[in-house]
């Protein structure tokens, strides 16, 4: 019989079967269950019932404003990488209802729907995309302001992280620290090997749900705890990867492998502000927002107070916003950033300058997206290469 | 902005040009909003709903479709002489709409090989937007315009506030959505990038690329996007035709016509 205990830091096996149990588990306490789907040729964040569903023997070739998908037999159930969509879809939704307000004879009635949100498990999740996901908390729940429908979100949500033993060549979370081995912020992480799942208890939550499922036990292998020579085994998988991320060179004919130089990031921005490259980086760029909204920690949001026609239905409207669109920089009398050139450089100044100021952090993970995703491919890593390599004198 | 919050009800009227009345009927289409706006204006002069019609001036007029006949020219002083703030909904009066793609070729040529007596029809050489004949307040975009800023629209100037209708991307909609790019995932030249949003993205979510219904975006790079197209594969002349339909004659996109018609360009292959 295996043992039923779990505690965070135990590891255990998994087969595929596990994986559906765990699923299984999940919805019977009441969770959303979302994960890597395809679908529209990419592999998105979709409700997930069955491990099934899940792009087994699918990989994703990303370069700059390109994401194509191909069938490789070889490949396991997470060898994808990142998609256009992250956690920030489901904790920070595109357009959300802050408050409902109805009028009567009586008088204005607060009609926000109070129920809380539906609890939310998330499988797949990166290193790239916890270190997003601390990043949003610390915008959203640090300092005296805490956005109360995020955190509402944020404590009802249940991580199945992975461990990236693949990475795309837009990948560079190995020069911002951020994986590819994930963690720490998981309730359980995923290494994929021979076929099975190794898997790492990372909370209570976590530890809680790997004792049902071993008391449980999977047909083929009853959640079997992992020995210290089989974790450090497990655990060199990732860092097999970084280290090869360090090591990848550009190939002829072949997408340029990322990677950012950070040594002095914020200093090398604040002093090149007047750099021709922004200038030559608008020209390309469209101010489409693509980026932005693909980021996994850009915030920014609008705020709006709507009625309808009869004036007896009011409701104060967020969505996303971005600092491309002229939007963003509208004031009284003005627009602050009028160019491209100009509302580039505060994308890119914010995301790995005062990104630093204002959060301790770099707002960057290396995840990638905004190359993938950008519809003429500008990659912020070259972008900074250009201005590292001839800085403004 | 003009506001024209006034105690009566404001008197709403709407005019038609050149155009297929789609316009007109996205308003008729607003079901269930379309008895609201009823409460909240007087509709005096709506021939596509009501045969009453009660003569000028109006508070807001709502004006579709192009400039296209002699005749237009006086009609549409004297609508603007009537109405104190003027609103054009929709591709054909905000840039001419696909009637304008004539403005490239002969009109007389046309006349000849369509009607049996050319002489019975009058037609200006060029479709033109209301704009370019009289001043405009307000501009809904779109072939069709989208029912629901037809409804902001509405509301807005009956309070006095400023419309909230956005001028930036169709992307900003598309990734709001959770829509996959078409553009990086399938490879189609997808307008989005450069074409002002209000659809809510409905091409790319329904898995085809945007064909620009709501004209130019704020800022648009149809040199950069295009050539991007181009180093992918796309020929000169399907992007081409990409820009010249509902909006082909708006500035913009006239000018990218142009440029990809007139064979490589240096700036744009830089
Ligand atoms: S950036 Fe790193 S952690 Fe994120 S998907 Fe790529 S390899 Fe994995
Ligand atoms: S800036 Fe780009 S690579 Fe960095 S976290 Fe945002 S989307 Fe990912
Ligand atoms: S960098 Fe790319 S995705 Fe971002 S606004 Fe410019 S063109 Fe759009
Ligand atoms: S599908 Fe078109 S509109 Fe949508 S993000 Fe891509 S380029 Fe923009």
């Amino acid at each position: 019989m295996p043992d039923s205990s779990s505690i965070p830091g135990d590891w255990r096996w998994l087969d595929a079967d596990g994986l559906q149990i765990l699923i299984d588990l999940l919805r019977g306490r009441g969770f959303r269950v979302v994960g890597p789907r395809i679908a529209d040729g990419a592999i998105v964040i979709g409700d997930i019932d069955s491990a099934a569903q899940l792009p087994t023997g699918w990989l994703d070739d990303q370069d700059g404003g390109s994401y194509r998908l191909r069938q490789d037999k070889a490949a396991g159930t997470f060898d994808h990488v990142v998609g256009p969509h992250s956690l920030k879809n489901f904790l920070f939704p595109a357009r959300e209802t802050l408050q409902h307000w109805t009028r009567d004879d009586r008088g204005w009635h607060d009609t926000t729907p109070a129920e809380p949100p539906r609890p939310l498990a998330v499988i797949g999740v990166r290193g790239c995309d916890l270190a997003a996901l601390a990043i949003q908390d610390r915008v959203f729940l640090g300092g005296d302001h805490v956005d109360p429908a995020y955190k509402a979100r944020r404590e009802r949500l249940f991580l199945l992280a992975v461990n990236c033993r693949r990475a795309a060549a837009t990948c560079f979370c190995h020069s911002m620290g951020c994986g590819p081995a994930a963690g720490p912020g998981f309730d359980l992480a995923l290494t994929e090997t021979d076929g099975r799942f190794a898997v790492e208890t990372g909370s209570e939550a976590g530890a809680a749900l790997l004792a049902e499922l071993a008391a449980r036990g999977s047909p083929v292998t009853p959640a079997e705890i992992l020995d210290e020579a089989a974790i450090e085994q497990v655990r060199d998988i990732p860092r097999r990867l970084g280290r090869e991320m360090h090591a990848r060179r550009a190939e002829p004919g072949r997408p340029v492998p990322r990677s950012l130089d950070t040594d002095g990031i914020r200093d090398l921005l604040f002093s090149n502000l007047e750099h021709p490259r922004w200038q030559q980086v608008a020209d390309r760029c469209l101010s489409c927002a693509n980026c932005t909204l693909v980021c996994p920690t850009c915030f920014c949001s609008s705020v709006s107070d709507v009625a309808d026609l009869s004036g007896d239905h009011a409701s104060r409207e967020r969505q996303w916003a971005s600092c491309f669109t002229l939007e963003h920089s509208q004031m009284h009398g003005g627009n602050a950033r009028p160019t491209v050139a100009s509302r580039y450089r505060q994308w890119l100044t914010h995301k790995l300058a005062g990104w630093i100021d204002q959060f301790g952090s770099s707002g960057c993970t290396g995840c990638g997206r905004c190359i993938t995703w950008c519809p003429v491919g500008i990659d912020l890593t070259a972008e900074v290469a250009a201005i590292r390599e001839a800085p403004t004198p | 902005m003009t506001t024209v919050a006034t105690a009566k009800k404001p008197r709403l009227a709407v005019f038609k040009f050149a155009s297929c009345d789609g316009c007109q009927l996205q308003l008729l289409d607003a079901e269930g909003q379309l008895r609201a706006i009823a409460d909240q204006v007087e509709i005096d002069h709506f021939l596509e709903a009501r045969s009453r019609s009660l003569p000028g001036p109006y508070d807001i007029g709502l004006v579709e479709g192009s400039i296209s006949t002699p005749a237009d020219i006086p009609r549409i002083l004297e609508i603007r002489r009537q109405c104190r703030f003027l609103v054009t909904i929709g591709a054909c009066a905000t840039s001419g709409g696909i009637q304008a793609l004539r403005n490239w070729g002969q009109v007389d040529e046309f006349l000849g090989a369509v009607y049996a007596t050319p002489a019975y029809v009058q037609s200006l050489e060029k479709s033109t937007a209301i704009a370019d004949h009289v001043p405009v307040d307000f501009e809904l975009r779109g072939c069709p315009i989208d029912t629901r800023q037809l409804v902001e629209l509405v509301s807005a100037v009956v309070v006095g506030r400023r419309p909230r209708v956005p001028t930036y991307s169709v992307c900003v909609e598309c990734k709001m959505r959770g829509t996959v790019c078409v553009a990086v995932a399938r490879g189609i030249a997808c307008l989005g990038p450069v074409t002002q949003a209000g659809c809510d993205a409905l091409c790319p979510a329904h898995d085809r690329e945007c064909f620009g219904c709501f004209g130019p975006s704020q800022q648009p790079n149809l040199v950069s996007l295009n050539g991007f197209y181009e180093r992918q594969g796309a020929s000169r002349e399907r992007l081409g035709r990409l820009v010249q339909s509902f909006n082909a004659w708006s500035p913009e996109f006239h000018a990218e016509h142009d440029r990809l018609a007139g064979g490589p360009d240096t700036e744009a292959d830089r």
